[in-house]
């Protein structure tokens, strides 16, 4: 037995092969969506696996350092160190903001996420993992390893609030759970840039403490230019990274520092379930939402247009009744047509998906296992779109072919 | 009628009483009012009535389309029906027992011609080889093998007619139904038509009934059927020669 939808298919390429790639293009979207997602999961994952932590100490009852602003003093980690299983431990600061490349005609402002990281080598929590040019920072200021999203090159400078920076070494995959690249400089500098007001701000500070009479004592010198100097600098970072010894429990390793330094201590798969579970759990659902009107409206597509092919066909679905042909053998048809349909549509969608993802501004993971879900969703979409054509078909009337 | 074409009428198709009724109570129609006819193998009737009269509701009766309400016909030595269907699989029955050939041909636009008449060899679960080779006897018997390959659209109007009934012949049915099958065609190409017919009625002992308005070929019948508000009656036809 011939096959009728082949001959169709065949017949009618053009038709169905335009068809096709529209219905691709849509696909092509839902997939790309997808991948839109399964970045942003990436993105935090890759967050977590960069910063080269086992725990985190953050601020007392904050969910930290990514996902709630945390503040703690910058000699905590001192005391860390010292703690059973843990073998190093690393300040952080983490600020989302514009940074501006400088030089002519190249200035402009690149969102980044800058890390202050203390210039210790590649080993140490915070530390970027690896650099595709260029060096380690080694210098206490003013240099920046910065992620290649960013656009910049080795050499350039760039400003973060008011100082400037020499790009010694770029990165790559280093960016922030929102997919923000980020921008690594030595920890003193991003203190400052995190917590040093502007000028106006500290003349006016100044005034006031002077004008305090409980800080402006005549009788203690030196008391005013200390309580100055402890406003004009910021002992405070975002976290403390910890890295803990080769086979050492991290449960049993936080235990100590949550009980002892009165702060609070996640592990990785808890860190992974707030950048996960309560960070991007919106945006997931954004796109999961995405996902199921694009089903829809793929699933709406390919039925109106199996059905319009199929009623297109009436009169010799009428005929083809007429001289004997089963229903099953036209609800076959019917059913490998919309099949074919989606199986084109789906090699053009994961064909643009592959070629468009890159351009994305940020980072689109195209999972096989999500291609074969969607595989598989496409061909239970066409199976169902059919239903309403097949069920159209097995309803016409053979004797619509005899005239009267 | 002689005993000859009783003998033969035995195995071409025969219906007595038939009826047939649209609707209840009130406004039911009697379509068909006890409908008595006979055509026996290798003989073409022609069937002419006006516009309501029956014809194609009889056409669809017998085709097994539509269920009459009452009366008996026999295919062959095989009763079909008898006040309710006796054969079980009416779709088996049109597409091994019946041929039918359109108004217009109908052919699957997306068949080529052979395939468009192996299509029916090939449904009755015949080797592909052996519907195709089957088709291209038809074709060549019809004059249209040297389009085997054609799509519908590329052909004819007498060219895609003779395709349909090539179709209509593929599975040797007993009896062929023919729907106004001259109408959309010119005076020469209809007479063709017929001629093709009566060949194929004699060639392969099949009955063929022809329900027509045609003036032009009316002549050529030797037996006709009137119908006129749904009976039938039986005339001797001129049976005017195709030469």
């Amino acid at each position: 037995m011939i096959s009728l939808a082949g001959r169709d298919i065949l017949h009618a390429w053009g038709k169905f092969i335009f068809t096709g790639v529209g219905l691709g293009l849509l696909i092509g979207v839902t997939l790309t969506m997808a991948g839109v997602y399964r970045g942003m999961v990436d993105d935090a994952n890759v967050l977590l696996d960069n910063s080269g932590a086992d725990l985190w100490v953050v601020q007392q009852d904050t969910l930290g350092p990514y996902a709630e602003s945390s503040s703690i003093y910058d000699d905590t980690y001192r005391g860390i160190l010292g703690m059973s299983g843990v073998a190093r431990a690393a300040n952080v600061t983490y600020l989302t903001m514009q940074v501006r490349q400088l030089g002519d005609g190249k200035a402009r402002d690149v969102r980044a996420m800058v890390v202050g990281i203390t210039p210790d080598g590649p080993c140490h929590p915070g530390q970027p993992g690896y650099l595709v040019d260029g060096r380690h920072l080694t210098r206490g200021h003013y240099e920046a390893v910065a992620d290649i999203a960013t656009g910049f090159a080795l050499g350039d400078h760039i400003q973060i609030r008011r100082n400037e920076y020499t790009v010694v070494g770029l990165t790559r995959r280093m960016v922030s759970s929102g997919g923000d690249p980020m921008v690594f400089i030595p920890l003193k500098d991003a203190q400052e840039a995190q917590f040093l007001k502007d000028n106006d701000a500290i003349v006016r500070q100044r005034a006031r403490t002077e004008q305090n009479p409980a800080l402006n004592r005549p009788g203690v010198p030196g008391l005013l230019d200390a309580v100055i100097a402890s406003q004009s600098t910021n002992p405070s970072v975002n976290a403390v990274l910890v890295q803990i010894e080769p086979g050492a429990d991290p449960d049993a390793v936080a235990e100590p520092i949550r009980r002892w330094k009165r702060l609070t201590v996640y592990t990785r798969a808890q860190m992974q379930d707030i950048l996960i579970a309560k960070l991007i759990a919106t945006s997931a659902k954004q796109i999961g939402m995405f996902l199921v009107i694009l089903a829809i409206v793929s699933a709406a597509i390919v039925a109106f247009i199996i059905y319009t092919l199929t009623m297109g066909k009436i009169r010799e679905i009428a005929v083809l009744k007429l001289i004997g042909t089963k229903n099953r053998t036209i609800a076959a048809m019917i059913l490998q047509e919309a099949v074919a349909l989606g199986l084109i549509g789906f090699v053009v969608g994961k064909i643009s998906a592959t070629f468009w993802a890159p351009i994305f501004p940020k980072y689109v993971l195209l999972e096989p296992g999500d291609a074969l879900r969607g595989f598989v969703a496409v061909v239970v979409i066409c199976v169902l779109a059919s239903v309403l054509a097949i069920r159209a078909a097995l309803k016409v009337d053979p004797a619509e072919a005899i005239g009267g | 009628m002689d005993k000859q074409h009783v003998e033969s009428s035995a195995r071409g198709i025969r219906i007595e009483g038939l009826t047939k009724r649209y609707g209840e109570g009130d406004t039911a129609v009697d379509a068909l009012k006890g409908v008595d006819m006979q055509v026996a193998p290798g003989e073409v009737v022609g069937l002419i009535g006006p516009s309501g009269s029956g014809k194609s509701t009889l056409l669809k009766c017998l085709g097994a389309v539509i269920e009459p309400t009452a009366g008996r016909m026999t295919l062959g030595q095989d009763v079909i029906y008898d006040n309710g269907w006796k054969i079980p699989d009416l779709r088996a029955l049109r597409r091994d027992k019946i041929g039918f050939v359109f108004q217009a041909p109908y052919l699957i636009s997306f068949l080529d011609v052979t395939d468009n008449v192996a299509l029916l060899p090939m449904l009755a679960g015949k080797p592909n080889a052996e519907s195709r080779k089957r088709a291209m006897e038809l074709l060549e018997a019809l004059d249209v093998a040297h389009r085997a390959k054609a799509m519908p659209s590329q052909l004819s109007g007498g060219e895609q007619q003779r395709v349909s009934i090539a179709r209509g012949l593929v599975n040797r049915p007993p009896v062929i139904l023919a729907d106004e099958p001259t109408a959309a065609l010119d005076s020469e190409r209809a007479l063709a038509v017929v001629r093709i017919l009566n060949q194929m009625a004699k060639q392969y002992e099949t009955a063929i009934i022809i329900v027509t308005h045609d003036e032009k070929i009316i002549p050529t019948f030797k037996r006709i059927y009137h119908i006129r508000d749904g009976k039938t009656h039986e005339e001797a036809g001129e049976g005017r020669s195709f030469d």
